[in-house]
């Protein structure tokens, strides 16, 4: 397994650049300020509503669907709206400041390249769910928390910010300019996310095709294999072409 | 010299689309040689460098480093071969230290191995004492070091450099210059350059390309014996007379430069100027100066790849 080997050999560089650089504190720190603010907003409006809930319904809604659910759903949001700002440089910056020579005359394969700098952001990314996570978990002090739905919505925000990661990675592959990256990335994430509003909730294709449904899933707590499938499949495909680009360029310019 | 083959280029091509940067180059590099790449700018020079570091893929032939085919064990054949291209690959976010320890990592030396070999690569590069320091605090000349550091740390068998020189003072430029006089002894190297007097002091052989075509390769002895002195510089205190000096057996040629010095120009003879010293004390001239011209590099490169070549002069007009 020299690929892999390798490719952590790239992840642990590509983590030491990420947090040599202010950008992953800021990041961090600001979404967690942000989400820090919604979850309390939300609880704030639990503690109001729950009284008037108790009345009229045996099983009043619990924290799950009214601070949990939307909290990461807010957070998939914002996710949205970093990844592509953590992406852009991966390739982008290597390419314009010709080191992309150095991992070229290597013995590291494209693949192995690729992997790396996706296996350095899936850390990230896992850092900022688990994060996240603390937040409600913060709950179980004072109300009944349903654990695994909790989990089946944190591995969801997981795949969502692995898939957004990856679509980044290859519009990283496209230029040389990190910025056009970022911009390309938020674009294209910003269509697949949106792209079942084509449809209505008749077309199949276009909401099966869509990042946000499968999400939802997720979050009602259902962990169905075809919405990982789902997720897995993008993944796969991005980094793919990833690969394919960045061994074309090598090939015929 | 008999040393292994370690690099060999067969039948190379390479096109940008109608363009043809590098066509049917052909060469062989053994243990111990250093390979002088001459060329003027776009002549397919760094496409050829790129390629041998296995960074572009040729559009045909095949390009074997020590008996590994590149393109269809690339893994195998880049683990001996290091390259620094024109601008050095580093990371300005890295201290050399964090920066030299990924390339090792990178280029597969064991982890045990790792420390000995960024302490020699440094030590050799003079980067001992910056070793904590960002690379990108650092100066053009240390960043320069810290690729070349790179570029030789897992001791490959082949190293490639890109116009190293490029930006260093010159006191750097000599310890660059031992440092690739060194790395020439049990490695080849192949150095790319537009300073032709590194060339000359570094290189074994000289390979010049002109459009995409090898127009001169010869080894650097044969390139001074096969070019060397037929003209040499004449300083006397009392220096003879034109008609004098025209008439010495072998002179074919006299230009009075003034100064009381001559040129003089004469046929092929190794004992021609041991002759005219004679004649010198003998004709009591109170010699001054005794100098062989050579024909210089410089010279060799522009008539390779200037007036020769068909429509180079119209691209160099441009």
């Amino acid at each position: 397994m020299k690929t892999l080997e390798m490719s952590l050999v790239i992840a642990r560089k590509e983590l030491q650049s990420l947090f040599f650089s202010p950008l992953a504190w800021t990041v961090l720190a600001i979404v967690q300020f942000i989400l820090a603010w919604i979850f309390l907003v939300q609880l704030d409006a639990f503690a109001e509503t729950q009284s008037q809930y108790a009345m009229y319904q045996r099983t009043p809604p619990g924290v799950g669907d009214l601070i949990v659910a939307p909290l990461l759903s807010t957070a998939s949001f914002v996710m949205l709206m970093v990844v592509p700002l953590l992406t852009m440089r991966l390739i982008a910056e290597e390419k314009r400041s010709g080191t992309i020579a150095l991992l070229r005359s290597a013995p590291v394969s494209t693949t192995g390249i690729v992997l790396g700098k996706f296996i350095a952001l899936l850390v990230f990314l896992a850092l900022l769910v688990l994060l996240l996570g603390a937040m409600p978990l913060s709950l179980l002090a004072g109300a009944d928390l349903d654990l695994g739905r909790l989990a089946a919505g944190m591995l969801g925000l997981f795949l969502v910010a692995a898939a957004f990661a990856s679509a980044g990675l290859f519009m990283s592959t496209l230029t040389r300019q990190p910025v056009v990256a970022a911009i390309s990335t938020f674009g294209l994430l910003l269509l697949l996310w949106l792209i079942n509003a084509a449809g209505g909730e008749t077309d199949t294709l276009t909401s099966w095709l869509s990042l946000l449904e499968h999400y939802q899933a997720m979050l009602r707590g259902v962990f169905a294999t075809g919405d990982l499938v789902y997720y897995l499949v993008v993944i796969t495909v991005f980094l793919a072409f990833s690969v394919r680009r960045l061994d074309a360029e090598r090939l015929q310019r | 010299m008999a040393g292994e083959v370690l690099v060999s280029v067969e039948r190379v091509w390479r096109s940008y689309g109608e363009l043809v940067a590098v066509r049917d180059l052909n060469f062989e590099l053994r243990r111990g040689e250093v390979l002088g790449f001459l060329g003027p700018n776009g002549a397919g020079k760094s496409s050829t460098m790129q390629m041998l570091a296995g960074s572009l893929a040729p559009s045909a032939g095949r390009i074997r480093i020590q008996g590994v085919d590149l393109l269809d064990e690339p893994g195998r054949a880049k683990a001996f071969l290091g390259y620094l291209p024109e601008q050095p690959p580093v990371y300005p976010e890295l201290s050399v230290r964090e920066y030299l320890r990924f390339c090792a990592r990178l280029h597969a030396i064991p982890r045990s191995a790792v420390q000995a070999a960024m302490d020699r690569a440094m030590q050799r590069c003079g980067l001992t004492d910056v070793a904590d320091r960002l690379i990108g605090n650092l100066s053009k000349g240390y960043q320069q070091r810290a690729g070349i550091a790179q570029a030789i740390i897992h001791e490959p068998a082949v190293v490639i450099l890109d116009e190293p020189t490029v930006g260093l003072d010159p006191i750097q430029i000599r310890e660059i210059r031992n440092l690739i006089h060194e790395l020439g002894r049990d490695h080849s190297v192949i150095l790319s350059t537009h300073i032709l007097p590194e060339v000359q002091t570094l290189c074994s052989r000289v390979l010049i390309i002109h459009r995409g075509r090898v127009v001169y390769s010869d080894s650097m002895q044969s390139l001074d014996a096969g070019l060397g002195a037929d003209r040499l510089v004449l300083g006397a205190l009392r220096l003879p007379d034109e008609k004098l000096l025209a008439n010495l057996p072998g002179v074919t040629g006299v230009e009075m430069l003034g100064g009381n010095r001559a040129r003089l120009r004469y046929a092929a003879d190794a004992e021609f100027p041991a002759r005219l010293s004679v004649a010198a004390v003998d004709g009591n001239w109170g010699l001054l100066e005794l100098t062989p011209e050579r024909k210089t590099l410089e010279q060799v490169f522009v008539e390779f790849t200037s007036g020769d070549a068909p429509g180079a002069g119209r691209e160099q007009a441009a």
